[in-house]
């Protein structure tokens, strides 16, 4: 696989994806600025975790997925023959709704990418391991903890552990499938934080149900419904002026 | 009660108090204006105390539409609605003040003679009192047509106004004396002219509140 650019980007066209019979994703375009956040809204079901997904392949996992479309990423077509998921996933790392951290200490929870893209040296990761905690403002709570197992931690201790595993990899895009939906509103104002700060070197994609985290933290807001991008702007303008009367009808509660 | 219903029920209940204080108002305008041309020291009196009591319903509509953004987080009409809703009230309010400066002014004629009928000035508020009206019920009808139409309502005020200004002009010339009072209905004149724009700019808002867009006039 070629190396990703600089620019960190994503660019989708004509993305259609089937479960078995299922279509789940219908005809999207998509242009993703990078270094911005750009959240995702819609009802349950409507496919914004599935389209998350195809931004790194976790689908290929999913018996009878059959997905069309071109998705480039960071100049890179990421379904290409030759692509390196692995390099891809490094790139563009993930964080599901519900934290699963590895049968593991904390230290090597963190570790685990740096280790796997060959990083050997002691110190050098109890660097990353420090760094990539306090990024995910969880450091004073787990500093004295490192070689417990991370199975043993809270719930928001367990998302904030996941979000620094994958900053640990140093991604370039990090997609958030609703990160702060089982968090405290401290924890959840800790990682919104923590979103804005990483946007001057990240781009961000997250999924959420939460209309004022979308409003607080995203550049750009995106509504799906049924399967098909139906609105796609700035979020300013998406939430005060929608052009779409589904958009209007779904983020006022006239439906849903 | 669905959150929804919850919602437009709270909302209504803006819109009522609303049409209240716009009623308010619009009486204000006209008893001012009354008490000048039957010389009725009461009723100007009651419109300068009656100010009081709109800007307690202005102050009370603000805090159930800063309430509703606080809990609510409307979005969307809704969002526009609410900030629509509340830069109107502050129009309103100012016409308030206006209608009971108009009634200190009527005050002040004591018991002369008047160097000319008010006609022009009992037609000008009239007009304005229409447009408050108006452009408070284009919200709430959401009638986009009835907001934009103030704009050329406005300008027969400001025709009406130049009028007369000409003919005060004309009566000073004719009499010194005249003075006094041709100041006095020439601020009178002033302030209905003034009352006119407020219910512009309450057009503008619903404007917003409809379209989205405000146009910054
Ligand atoms: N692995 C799968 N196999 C079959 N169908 C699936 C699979 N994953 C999702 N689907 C279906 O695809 C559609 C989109 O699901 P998706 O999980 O993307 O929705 P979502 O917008 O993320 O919803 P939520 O807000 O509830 O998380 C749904 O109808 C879902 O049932
Ligand atoms: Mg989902």
């Amino acid at each position: 696989m070629k190396e990703f650019d600089t620019e960190l980007g994503i660019s989708v066209t004509g993305c259609n994806l089937w479960y078995g019979e299922l279509q789940a994703l219908k005809n999207i375009d998509m242009e993703i600025a990078e270094r911005e956040i750009t959240a995702f809204i819609g009802p349950s079901g409507c496919g914004k975790s599935t389209f998350l997904k195809t931004l790194n392949r976790m689908n290929d996992l999913v018996e009878n997925c059959r997905i069309e479309g071109r998705f480039i990423i960071g100049g890179v077509d990421i379904y290409a023959k030759d692509t390196d998921v692995n390099l891809l996933r490094k790139n563009v790392g993930m964080v599901f709704q519900k934290p699963n951290p590895f049968p593991m200490s904390v230290y090597d929870n963190i570790a685990f990418a740096p280790r796997t893209f060959g990083i050997k040296k002691r110190s050098e990761l109890d660097e990353i391991v420090e760094k990539s905690l306090r990024r995910a403002s969880i450091w004073d709570d787990l500093k004295d903890r490192l070689k417990k197992s991370a199975l043993g931690l809270s719930g928001g201790q367990q998302q904030r552990l996941c979000i620094a595993r994958a900053l640990a990899a140093e991604p370039k895009i990090l997609l958030m499938d609703e990160p702060t939906s089982a968090l405290d509103p401290i924890s959840t104002g800790k990682i919104e934080d923590l979103m804005s700060e990483l946007k001057t070197e990240l781009t961000i994609v997250i999924v959420t149900h939460n209309m004022q985290q979308a409003t607080r933290i995203a550049d750009k807001t995106a509504f799906f419904y049924l399967g098909e991008l139906i609105e796609y702007a700035e979020t300013e303008t998406l939430f005060t002026t929608p052009k779409d009367r589904r958009t209007e009808n779904y983020i006022t509660g006239r439906f849903g | 009660m669905s959150i929804r219903v919850k919602y437009e029920t709270e909302l209504n209940s803006v819109y009522n108090k609303l049409i209240a204080m716009c009623r308010s108002v619009e009486t204000a305008i006209e008893r001012s204006i009354d008490s000048l041309i039957t010389r009725n020291d009461d009723l100007a009196k009651e419109v300068i105390r009656d100010d009081k009591r709109i800007d307690g319903i202005e102050h009370e509509i603000e805090q159930d539409c800063l309430k509703i953004l606080l809990l609510e987080h409307p979005v969307a009409s809704d969002f526009r609605e609410v900030s629509a809703t509340l830069k109107m009230i502050t129009d309103l309010e100012r016409i308030a003040d206006q209608a009971a400066d108009i009634s200190e002014l009527a005050l002040q004629f004591g018991d002369e003679r008047f160097i000319k009928e008010p006609t022009h000035i009992k037609e000008m508020a009239k007009l304005a009192a229409l447009m408050v009206k108006d452009s408070v019920l284009s919200l709430i009808n959401k009638d986009r047509e009835l907001a934009r139409a103030l704009d050329d309502r406005d300008d027969r005020v400001d025709a009406l106004f130049g009028v007369i200004k000409s003919d005060l002009v004309a009566l000073i010339q004719k009499d010194k004396n005249n003075v006094d009072q041709a100041i006095l209905f020439m601020m009178i004149a002033k302030y209905l002219e003034r009352i006119s724009d407020h219910a512009v700019n309450i057009g503008e808002w619903v404007e917003y509140a409809i379209t989205g867009s405000h146009k910054v006039g």
